[in-house]
């Protein structure tokens, strides 16, 4: 159990960096509380492994510190650092029965068998495994050995943190989310740290109390779900989460006003800098109304997903679109819309503007 | 899930059944034709029964040779595999290191049998071989013309040089496909380096291995052309294996339905083994 610090971490897997897109990782800073329930969100290939590896120890950074309790870890072992980590697909020993499989890392690090057959058996009992301890591990279904790496990460009882990267690609979907509600609850249960990375927003936003969204390297925004959808640090934020995703609109902006089209948009924080190379507004679907005045549009294509319906519009600056609720009526042809100041954000070169 | 019968699809399989008929089913027909009889030219033949399968199940000859053939084969199985997988291990896993030992791996898998045979023979000869001569300087009384030991030394020797390299390749290959997190596990676990092969490496190893097995059992079981060359089965009938043996009875002598007999029974023994051999892995793979 402990309190996880990285500071001005940076990685690289060449051994000469020219340019920002030679980083995998660039100038990481994070503090997570202890006993914690964290996300790592972001699209393939934007770094989250990486620093995942890199917490685990498995990599080690080219720049920066790992800090476990304000202790220097960088350097130091997986082992040493007593972590577990839960893979992609699940990670078994196939000739190994389910119980010999628990107790593999508790062996390594030479416990008693009485100590051993103890935990094991709690474990088993937590995850349901119990009935199938003494199958060969290789039998079990994809969910089952999941589980399985996951006890193994479980049966030590002085980890100091768990992380999953992305631990249910391979399990089937109605299972997803029975494996997730165990995970909520296993959390709630031991309370330990538990780092979860994954790109799919419905698995972070459930699962954590803290997101970090990554986008190429960076970090981009952390914050509850509720901050995310809210309130978007960066253009990236409001894209990646939501469905759909945040418009963004080139806008002027003029003596502290942002305009699209020519009309006036008031934003929730108020625009103190214009010095920028770009400069967007940000509103999410949900937030957009029609009205009798404001930025005129035209209807492109009305999609009803039976909760809702999603309305494609066309103004001068670019697409917006609309959600409203599917028992509304849409109007049809030219339109006017409006958008609620209170979500609506100002962002100059991706970021936002306050 | 449910199979579709379709029968036409045995039309395609012809082409496939004719090439095997004539390059398999054809002549190993007319070797049955020999076992059950008795010819002495003009194509004249006369009914002998499973007279020549009795006489060669109960020949001392036979025994012999077969034998010294399991010998052999449990002898070099028992390097080359575990050396094989060694060697796998201990290749590196990127950059210009792997080609290199790839090619040199490779080498001694693409000379010509008869020119390996011929090249241990000059290589180990007694008097002006390298080896030969090196070990004779050495203090070592080494002749492999006329010594039994020798002889099978080198003849081992020679086939660990010139297979081990095809253990080593499939291994290679089944080391490289296991996934980098199940190392990652490992390291996370605890586990010792010995604990990684015994339950990762090695379990995922298992079907390269025993087709490594099977081929590496089958090719030596049915070894001719290098100790042919090397030792040409001496000194005396000492690397006699089983099928110098049998050229010996079928060109040598001239009898034909002995022969013809001992390479039936020769075939059901190889058959054998590898039917049971290979079931055994593959139960194991069921109960899994």
């Amino acid at each position: 159990m402990s309190k996880i610090t990285l500071s001005d971490l940076s990685h690289s897997y060449l051994d000469k960096q020219n340019s920002d897109s030679d980083w995998a990782l660039r100038d990481i800073n994070l503090d997570w509380q202890d006993g914690g329930a964290y996300a790592l969100l972001g699209p393939s290939g934007c770094g989250k492994t990486t620093l995942l590896n890199i917490i685990s120890g498995l990599l080690n950074p080219t720049k920066g510190k790992v800090l476990f309790d304000d202790k220097d870890v960088t350097t130091q072992s997986p082992v040493e650092r007593n972590i577990a980590q839960i893979f992609q697909f699940p990670v078994i020993y196939d000739t190994m029965t389910v119980y010999a499989n628990l107790a593999f890392p508790l062996k390594n690090r030479g416990m008693t068998d009485a100590e051993i057959d103890r935990r094991v058996k709690e474990i088993a009992d937590m995850l349901e495994l119990t009935k199938t301890l003494n199958n060969r591990a290789s039998g079990l279904t994809a969910d089952g050995k999941q589980k399985i790496s996951l006890g193994r990460g479980l049966v030590r009882s002085n980890v100091n943190v768990i992380m999953f990267d992305e631990p249910l690609t391979v399990i089937d979907p109605h299972l997803k989310w029975v494996l997730r509600s165990k995970l909520k609850e296993l959390h709630q249960k031991i309370n330990r740290t538990m780092i979860y990375v994954t790109h799919d927003q419905t698995e972070a936003l459930t699962f954590a109390d803290q997101v970090v969204v990554m986008h190429e390297g960076q970090i981009v925004q952390t914050g509850t779900p509720v901050e995310l959808f809210e309130k978007p640090k960066h253009t990236f934020v409001g894209h990646f989460i939501g469905s759909p995703g945040m418009n963004i609109l080139p806008c002027q902006i003029k003596n502290g006003y942002a305009a699209i089209d020519g009309v006036e948009i008031s934003t929730n924080t108020q625009i103190k800098k214009s010095n920028f190379s770009k400069t967007e507004i940000g509103i999410r679907p949900e937030f957009v109304s029609f009205d009798k005045k404001g930025i005129p549009a035209k209807i492109l294509k009305v999609s009803n997903t039976g909760r809702h319906k999603i309305i494609d519009t066309q103004c001068n600056s670019g697409k917006i679109k609309v959600l409203s609720h599917s028992s509304k009526e849409i109007p049809s042809g030219s339109v006017f819309l409006s958008f609620n100041k209170k979500y609506t954000y100002a962002y100059g070169d991706s970021w936002i503007i306050e | 899930m449910n199979k579709t019968e379709y029968q036409k699809a045995w039309l395609f399989v012809i082409p496939v059944f004719i090439l095997v008929a004539f390059n398999a089913a054809v002549p190993l027909m007319t070797v049955v034709n020999y076992s059950f009889q008795e010819t002495f030219g003009n194509n004249v033949f006369t009914w002998e029964g499973t007279r020549w399968f009795k006489q060669i199940l109960q020949s001392d000859r036979f025994h012999a040779a077969l034998g010294r053939q399991f010998l052999f084969t449990g002898i070099i199985l028992f390097i080359q595999i575990p050396l094989g997988i060694f060697i796998a291990l201990t290749m590196p896993k990127e950059g210009i290191g792997v080609s290199v030992c790839l090619v040199l791996m490779s080498m001694p898998l693409l000379i010509p049998w008869n020119v390996v045979g011929a090249m241990w023979n000059i290589f180990a000869l007694p008097e002006i071989g390298f080896l030969g001569h090196t070990l004779n300087d050495l203090g070592f009384d080494y002749n492999f013309t006329q010594q039994t030991g020798d002889a099978w030394f080198t003849t081992v020797l020679m086939d660990v040089w010139h297979w081990t390299s095809l253990v080593v390749l499939l291994s290679y290959a089944g080391l490289r496909s296991i996934q980098p997190a199940y190392y990652q596990a490992a390291e996370i676990d605890g586990a010792s380096r010995w604990a990684v092969f015994r339950y990762i490496e090695l379990p995922k190893m298992k079907k390269v291995l025993t087709i490594a097995i099977l081929l590496r059992f089958m090719d030596s079981f049915m070894i001719y052309t290098e100790p042919f060359v090397l030792t040409g089965g001496g000194p005396g009938n000492a690397t006699a294996f089983l099928s110098i043996d049998l050229v010996k009875m079928a060109l040598g002598q001239f009898d034909l339905g002995p022969a013809a007999a001992m390479s039936l029974i020769y075939f059901f023994i190889v058959l054998l083994v590898c039917w049971v051999f290979y079931n055994l892995m593959m139960r194991n793979e069921e109960q899994s």
